[in-house]
């Protein structure tokens, strides 16, 4: 009778952890939508996603974040482009080709790597790698979208390893033996039947290294230049939406428009990584149905 | 088994001593015996020396002082969460109205004079500058300073966040040149850093770069480049005696606000800061005091 009430107790308790991480969810959900809907009514949509000028503290202040939307894409991206190749190689050495010894310590490298704060990073990047950048580029300033990409690329990194790496492994081993017995060179392998069959994995791993990348802020603030301008290139500092809301919503009155068009960004923001995460959903969802 | 007991009953003393160390601020506030002061990073350092001078001997006070910009001080004012803001610019209309709606009096303080240094690289050639020019400089009119009679380099310009006194400062009497109608901006290609130090930093070490802060960043590392009024005038290096008597053209006078008349531990604070003593932290920490720092005697305070 005992242990059944027990098992009763604890049954609850796990299921209300469960279901308070969904409640939370929907709790922040309904703030951003509060008070960013109440910024859209007294300011206009197309005239905030669209607006070229951000001067929240002018008057008139203009909220328009077009350039930071841009500054995080252009961020982003360029982070993907170096973490992603990178990150899924590593993960395919580390769990295929790497004896035994060296793969237990890269693994943990990679997990260490994942501990490391992120403004620590952007304060080692902004000794580091912004006059490196600066004068290998030879431009005006090291504080640019392609340094606030490096950076980011070294936080993805562990996302996109450790997950690809659990993937890559847990491809049947019977797929790789028919292969060799084809006569299939390990690379071919490696390629064309390890790869293929872990891809819904290595795409999960990927996104998370992304949706990881867009909400960062510390690091970007320090070392991505924060000038709230549309770059031409990536060689040009950006602002990002994250950086943008760290930076200023210390100083706005509680209620005043500047606070609630930080929170029409963290809407937009979340808006951006739902819809990530949700189209690795469906993604991924379709390759197990096949 | 037992491992998994040991470690729930670690962190049970973790959490409980956490709690314990969580409450006693609140303790203290309870009693009155705390002051929160939030706002300025400009003045953070010397309100922070003032607050360690003000403790001394005096273990039961607890005196918490915060950085943020001048607007996050002002804001924090408002939302009750300190008991003073310290700020390098005075309050504004748009605030006081704000205040006025949060039933929040602000009385403002003047406690010392801060000259804003232009830095450039240490090996600009570049060592003066008229207003006009630095405004074309931070409206980007000006992109090279070349046109300036530097070397063939385009400019980078640092400026403080939105939510910096020295931010609005600047822009109101440089960039807008003290006309409150004029709607001019900082340029969109303006670099906005999150702190003077990152402004230091960057000049430093970049050829290009040209930002600004407070007369306590100026060293041999960098170069602060004397200004003029206009071309007619004379150029002014900024030295304390030069923002005293108002030479220097972009000075500011750094304030404290409270709610109301100050009370208690609030007013012994401001008075401290206002005392000769305080006046000589003031000077200590790079900054320009309100009064003529006499051995014998307190002069009158001096107007500027």
């Amino acid at each position: 009778m005992k242990r059944k009430i027990i098992d009763f107790i604890i049954e609850k308790i796990i299921f209300l952890c469960g279901i308070l991480a969904v409640v939370f969810v929907i709790l922040i959900f309904g703030f951003l939508l509060k008070e960013g809907f109440s910024f859209f009514k007294d300011f206009g949509v197309i005239k905030f996603i669209l607006g070229k000028f951000w001067y929240p503290t002018s008057e008139p202040a203009q909220f328009g974040i077009l350039p930071l939307i841009v500054g995080s894409i252009y961020v982003t991206f360029g982070a993907c482009v170096i973490a992603v190749p990178l990150g899924v190689m590593a993960a395919l050495y580390i769990s295929e080709i790497a004896p035994k010894g060296l793969r237990d310590i890269l693994k943990s490298c990679v997990e260490l790597m994942a501990a490391v704060p992120s403004v620590v990073i952007g304060f080692v990047g902004m000794v580091t790698l912004v006059p490196i950048v600066k004068n290998l580029f030879n431009v005006p300033t090291g504080l640019t979208a392609f340094t606030g990409s490096i950076m980011l690329a070294f936080m993805a990194m562990p996302t996109i390893v450790t997950i690809s790496e659990d993937a890559i492994r847990s491809v049947p081993w019977s797929y790789k033996e028919g292969a060799f017995a084809l006569g299939a060179t390990k690379w071919q392998t490696m390629r064309r039947i390890v790869l293929k069959a872990a891809m819904p994995g290595i795409i999960a791993a990927i996104m998370l290294g992304i949706g990881r990348v867009i909400g960062e802020t510390m690091a970007v603030m320090m070392i991505t230049g924060n000038a709230a301008h549309i770059p031409d290139s990536i060689f040009e500092p950006v602002r990002t939406m994250t950086a943008t809301v760290a930076a200023e919503m210390g100083e706005t009155v509680k209620g005043g428009m500047h606070y609630r068009s930080l929170f029409a960004i963290g809407l937009v923001l979340f808006l951006i990584t739902f819809s990530v995460n949700f189209t690795a959903d469906l993604f991924l969802g379709k390759k197990k149905g096949k | 088994m037992k491992k998994i007991i040991l470690l729930y009953s670690l962190f049970s003393i973790f959490c409980s001593l956490s709690f314990i160390a969580c409450s006693r601020p609140a303790q203290n506030g309870a009693k009155g015996q705390s002051i929160q002061i939030k706002g300025s990073d400009t003045i953070v350092n010397l309100v922070q020396v003032w607050a360690e001078r003000f403790v001394e001997n005096k273990p039961d006070l607890n005196i918490g002082v915060t950085g943020g910009g001048s607007g996050t001080g002002f804001a924090a004012l408002f939302n009750n969460t300190c008991n003073i803001a310290m700020s390098s610019r005075e309050i504004e209309e748009k605030e006081k109205v704000i205040a006025e709606g949060k039933n929040i009096e602000p009385v403002e303080f003047k406690v010392g004079l801060d000259g804003l240094a232009i830095l450039v690289h240490k090996d600009n050639p570049v060592d003066k500058l008229t207003i006009s020019q630095l405004r074309d400089i931070f409206m980007a009119k000006i992109t090279n300073w070349k046109e300036l009679g530097g070397k063939d380099l385009k400019i980078v310009i640092l400026s403080r966040e939105s939510n910096s006194g020295t931010h609005m400062f600047f822009k109101e009497h440089v960039i807008r040149n003290g006309d409150k109608t004029s709607k001019d901006e900082f340029s969109v290609h303006s670099l906005l850093m999150p702190s003077s130090q990152a402004i230091y930093d960057e000049v430093l070490q970049n050829p290009n770069a040209l930002g600004y802060a407070g007369m306590g960043f100026i060293n041999n590392q960098v170069k602060a480049v004397s200004v003029a009024v206009d071309e007619n005038s004379q150029y002014v290096y900024p030295t304390s005696d030069n923002v005293l008597s108002g030479k220097y053209p972009v000075s500011r006078p750094l304030y404290l606000y409270t709610n109301g008349l100050p009370q208690g531990l609030t007013k012994d604070f401001i008075n401290y800061a206002l005392s000769e003593e305080g006046q000589k932290i003031v000077l200590e920490t790079d900054f320009v005091p309100i009064i003529t720092i006499n051995p014998s005697e307190i002069q009158e305070i001096h107007e500027t």
